[in-house]
């Protein structure tokens, strides 16, 4: 790749998502932005090599597409009002750049960047979430309907369609494109939130053997994950994301055995673990905790936290996990933080204390049918050496395990506490929490 | 920007509402109606008699065809609807929740599509 080229994917990786929202703004046309920051692009490539890269790619860039859009509209008699518009916008911004203009991106809550409206607009609740993801992708990502489609692993076309309906409904249902006033402004967040913590599961989830497209949703959720934090500084709770998803991200390399089976995170080579990506997760942390407006996301990250500055796994602090459970149970109440908080609290106080808070768990109904809720039982009987009620629990667990690896697991843990085995196994708890 | 704002709720709910409770709705309907007509919001709007009364009609082949019912049975049923016009999706999302079914009901909001 030569220079240029290499500039300018230099220039759509990190101005793309900024181009087109300031396009949409100034045209309010969706599809138009995309199109006229396509050419806008392509117009470098052929440009560049004979004028030279310009000092600010992102304002040639939007200059350039900002034309095209204006070019179009004047062509087309039904835009000629709308193009006057444009040009007015124009004007008004300045031709030197996107985010230093006079009236450029002052959203509602005061928060100035085209990128934050064109984010709260692709992730408003009253789209349905797929769609939701599949636009913040599109749009602010500038990754092709193909890439997408193959990233969620369904046809072309139905990625098609599902953005056409998307940005139809956006236009014909006149959702605002601006960030929410502050009274919306905590529940739009969320969904923000939410919609980029989703991206990152998706290809966190990507095996080894899985498409490149896919596990490169973890970048893109990590990048969007940045631009928010950047965006949003007053939220903590977009630097707790960031965070979580640098420390998961860390250990993706060694949480896949060759063998394609997950690595429980104990058993995890350590040495493998991306200690700059930890410690940049770590200091973004600690930005958030000193704000002090504690939320899910950095409390999940104090968890990914515990466990990434553990250099053994032996050394991990379960007391103080145990501690960030609970906390996280206030905010996200679900069966399965509890179940997680018994584990860790297991290897903090002993397999009693946690083998009677999953009892508790079981006796009030929830998880039917959650193979990890028996498992989990069976391991602590396990520790606790009660084996014929371990070997029952086991036998229970296997029952409700879908997957291969799991059941391989449990066969195995069976195998130890049935009868003609011998001595009881060593191996602490296996942990429950995210490999 | 026009909306109609369709409120859906369970008629067999409404049948079984002691006249405490429906003074009690009514009051809620009329506060909002004064808030939003006030408010410039509010275009137009009705209350429904229930689907017991309601007839279907079709032409099929030059046929008048009518039935008994509404046009489809489901658990909640239209029984009234409103025509805002709003600044956009966001104020018309909170308008409908501030009618009073959005508490116990279901409020579609539906674009209008101007001819």
């Amino acid at each position: 790749m030569d220079e240029v080229e290499a500039a300018v994917a230099r220039a759509f990786r990190e101005e793309w998502g900024r181009v087109v929202a300031t396009l949409i703004r100034t045209t309010g046309d969706w599809d138009l932005a995309e199109e006229c920051t396509q050419d806008a692009f392509a117009r470098a490539l052929e440009r560049w090599p004979a004028d030279g890269i310009p000092r600010h790619p992102g304002a040639w860039l939007t200059t350039t597409a900002r034309n095209r859009a204006f070019d179009r509209r004047r062509r087309d008699a039904v835009g000629a009002v709308k193009a006057q518009e444009a040009a007015v916008n124009a004007s008004v911004d300045g031709a030197d750049g996107p985010d230093d203009g006079p009236g450029a991106g002052v959203g509602d809550s005061g928060i100035g960047d085209d990128r934050l409206r064109l984010i709260f607009t692709c992730c408003h609740p009253a789209l349905a979430l797929d769609a939701r993801v599949a636009l913040t992708l599109r749009t602010l990502g500038g990754l092709t309907t193909a890439e997408i489609a193959r990233a969620f692993l369904v046809p072309e076309a139905t990625m098609a369609q599902r953005l056409v309906r998307a940005k139809r409904k956006i236009r014909h249902a006149a959702i605002p494109y601006r960030v929410p006033p502050a009274h919306l402004l905590p529940e739009r967040t969320a969904s923000v939130l939410a919609v980029i913590y989703l991206l990152f599961n998706e290809g966190y989830a990507a095996t080894a053997g899985s498409d490149l497209v896919r596990r490169g949703l973890c970048a893109e959720a990590i990048r969007l994950g940045r631009t928010l934090a950047r965006l949003m500084p007053d939220e903590p709770e977009a630097l707790g994301l960031l965070a979580l998803m640098l420390l998961h991200d860390a250990r993706r390399g060694t949480r896949v055995d060759a063998a394609g089976d997950l690595v429980p995170l104990e058993d995890q080579d350590r040495s493998g673990w991306d200690g700059a990506a930890i410690e940049e997760g770590v200091a973004t942390l600690d930005a958030a905790l000193r704000r002090g407006e504690p939320g899910p996301y950095q409390v999940q990250a104090a968890i990914a936290a515990g466990h990434a500055t553990a250099s053994r796994a032996a050394d991990t602090d379960w007391a103080e996990i145990a501690g960030l459970y609970r906390q996280l149970a206030r905010f996200l109440p679900s069966a399965v933080v509890e179940l997680n908080r018994a584990v860790a609290v297991a290897m903090a106080d002993g397999p009693a204390a946690g083998l009677a808070l999953v009892e508790r768990l079981e006796g009030s109904g929830a998880l039917p049918g959650y193979h990890l809720l028996p498992a989990t039982r069976a391991d602590l009987l396990r520790r606790l050496d009660r084996r014929p009620e371990a070997a029952a629990a086991y036998r229970e667990a296997l029952a409700l395990a879908a997957n291969d690896a799991d059941r391989r697991y449990l066969t195995r843990r069976l195998d130890e506490v049935s009868p003609e085995s011998s001595a009881p196994s060593p191996s602490p708890v296996h942990n429950r929490g995210r490999s | 920007m026009r909306y109609l704002l369709l409120i859906a709720n369970d008629e067999s709910v409404l049948a079984a509402m002691g006249p405490e409770e429906g003074q009690e709705m009514m009051a809620g309907y009329a506060e909002f109606g004064e808030e939003m007509t006030s408010r410039g919001v509010l275009q137009g709007g009705e209350r429904l008699r229930p689907t017991t009364d309601a007839t279907t009609v079709q032409v099929r082949n030059g046929e008048v065809l009518s039935a008994d019912g509404p046009f489809a049975e489901t658990k909640e049923q239209i029984g009234g609807y409103y025509v805002v016009e709003c600044q956009d999706l966001d104020e018309a999302i909170e308008v409908a929740s501030k009618i009073p079914a959005a508490g116990n009901g279901t409020i579609e909001v539906r674009p209008i599509w101007e001819m």
